[in-house]
């Protein structure tokens, strides 16, 4: 169980993780910065557990895979939204940082809520509200990515076998 | 029932008849390209496949473009990273300070991506490549580590929009700018979310690959995968020049299927300025007349080529930046800039008080050379305008071409470019 920490639409990749950090990619480096942009006390008071909750089109913008480095390495557990940029998608998978889609979810929730998500069933539940929603589920190959624990272990494994 | 071009050239790399939105396929790649901001990622995770070679050392891209020449000791490591890799598996396509670009200008100036490619790219806007009729998507650093491992990336085949530009005529120093501005202002930022989009008509056959260029960059800012651009015969001289190797043309069929069709009469069209923070944000440039800048930046991936250089040295000819003006003009290559110096171009620039950089993507992304204070405001021809994008998270960027830039330079405020020329 993780509180739950909302932002708005369009939460672009520079807000995610600012470019001018992208000069060092240590994960902890990211993690220090993530956010800031939006909210500045975000890095120094999320929790390990806790939960980013989005509105549409989260992490619109640039290709850094830096952005659910960041947010993986600042503790959150998952990031619910209501939809997402391709390209953030994609990354957030390859490096296993669980990502839900869900826009009833995020409609239910508010800043601060206690969440609690099962990524097996991309179930959602709000514990304070005692409300509870289901997330799209990954297609196949998806999870076949999720399942081998993001695109390096499964090319891995692809080669072993192959 | 046939094909789009994006989904042609999807089938052809996958080594299948047919694909159809929705499928999810493994493809083979010609060109795999990162930067140095995200290559050191991808390399790390390449490291970590315990792979001695990358798949083909002739189709590993290395663009060292963000912050060089490098801004500080941090990015100097990281370049270092990317440079030493390239040695290391004989690079082919590596560049560094003193022969690099910016990466999406280098690419097809240098013709290492050419017609009918599938090209996958550690920066989103990779996609640029589309305007040569290749299909080309913006990835992550863990998806290129595993493209330069294997030459293969998975793809789910993208529906099409397609975007019809009636008409060859435009309005005044309208350009491939203004058409994608104005198609973004349309449809949104995440208007074509997961989508190629594909540019058609007489008014994108009127234009040059300049334009097209800088159309197909900004595909990314409508959410798409790719923007895509039939070649036509302006596309084949462009390529001829430069190609070192075979390529192959696609067409989409006449009877192909698009998940829907906008069109737009090229005469309707205004200059456009895109208002912070979303390059959704567009109005006309004569509805942003009079909002007060301190700063101008002409270049990035989107607008720094040649022609885009021209229309600013023929804008500031004879004439001086304003005072309150800092304006700041990055050519995208050495070719670039040696060309715009032969040409006198780069003297005019420095007449009127401009300050000319060495190709990078710097200030574009708020890297180095020319971040904003608190309460800044710029005027660019680069292609985001998000919250701190360029600087301060209290600072602004309004985006538009180079004509419109360059005028308001000279104005210290935004206005139409007729304003300068026929009053100057």
């Amino acid at each position: 169980m993780g509180k739950a920490w909302k932002f708005g639409h369009d939460i672009d990749t520079d807000v995610i993780i600012p470019a001018r950090y992208l000069n060092r990619f240590e994960p902890e480096h990211l993690a220090a910065h993530c956010m800031e942009d939006a909210d500045a006390t975000f890095a120094a008071n999320v929790k390990p557990g806790d939960m980013m909750i989005g509105g549409k089109n989260f992490g619109c913008g640039s290709s850094r895979e830096h952005a659910p480095l960041a947010i993986k390495a600042a503790g959150v557990k998952a990031v619910i939204a209501e939809s997402y940029a391709r390209i953030f998608y994609r990354n957030a998978l390859n490096i296993g940082m669980p990502i839900l889609e869900c826009p009833e979810a995020v409609k239910g929730i508010e800043s601060g809520d206690e969440i609690e998500v099962d990524l097996q069933n991309s179930t959602i539940q709000n514990v304070s509200k005692g409300t509870s929603f289901q997330a799209t589920p990954f297609p196949p190959f998806m999870q076949e990515l999720i399942k081998a624990g993001g695109l390096v272990p499964y090319v891995k494994e692809k080669r072993k076998n192959a | 029932m046939g094909m789009t071009i994006s989904e042609k050239i999807l089938a052809a790399h996958a080594g299948v008849d047919k694909v159809v939105p929705g499928e999810i396929i493994n493809a083979k790649l010609d060109i795999v390209l990162s930067n140095d901001v995200t290559a050191p990622v991808a390399i790390k995770e390449f490291e970590k496949l315990g792979i001695e070679k990358v798949f083909d050392r002739k189709k590993i891209a290395l663009v060292p473009d963000h912050f060089t020449p490098n801004k500080d000791i941090a990015s100097a490591e990281q370049c270092k990273t990317v440079r030493e890799f390239a040695r290391k598996h004989e690079i082919k396509h590596y560049w560094d300070t003193g022969r690099v670009g910016i990466e999406h200008c280098l690419l097809p100036e240098q013709g290492v991506v050419l017609p009918g490619d599938l090209i996958i790219g550690a920066d989103s806007h990779t996609c640029t490549y589309g305007a040569l009729g290749a299909f080309a998507t913006g990835v992550g650093s863990t998806d290129c580590a595993a493209g330069m491992a294997t030459g293969e990336a998975w793809f789910r085949v993208p529906e099409t929009l397609k975007f019809v530009f009636h008409g060859t005529k435009f309005q005044p120093y309208v350009g491939g700018k203004d058409l994608i501005l104005y198609i973004i202002g349309k449809i949104g930022v995440d208007g074509a979310r997961y989508k190629a989009m594909e540019f058609t008509g007489n008014g994108i056959k009127a234009l040059s690959m300049d334009n097209r260029l800088t159309m197909c960059n900004m595909a990314i800012e409508a959410g798409g995968k790719a923007g895509i651009i039939e070649p036509d015969e302006i596309t084949l001289e462009y390529v001829k020049a430069r190609a070192k190797r075979d390529y192959k043309v696609y067409q989409s069929d006449p009877d192909a299927i698009y998940e829907k069709v906008y069109e737009f009469d090229t005469e309707d069209i205004p200059l456009q300025i895109a208002f912070p923070h979303l390059p959704e944000n567009t109005k006309s440039v004569d509805e942003a007349r009079g909002i007060k800048i301190d700063q101008v930046v002409i270049g990035s991936c989107t607008n720094g080529r040649l022609e885009d250089l021209e229309i600013t040295a023929k804008i500031l000819k004879g004439k001086k930046i304003h005072p309150n003006i800092r304006c700041l003009i990055f050519p995208g290559t050495q070719d670039i800039l040696l060309e715009a110096m032969n040409r006198g171009w780069i003297q005019t620039m420095i007449e009127a008080g401009a300050a000319v950089s060495t190709p990078t993507c710097g200030p574009c992304l708020g890297g180095h050379m020319g971040i904003l204070a608190k309460g800044e405001r710029s005027l660019s021809t680069t292609n985001r305008n998000f919250v701190g994008r360029m600087g301060h998270p209290e600072s602004e960027v309004y985006l538009c071409n180079p004509a419109v830039a360059a005028a308001s330079a000279i104005c210290g405020q935004i206005v139409h470019p007729r304003e300068v020329v026929d009053n100057g």
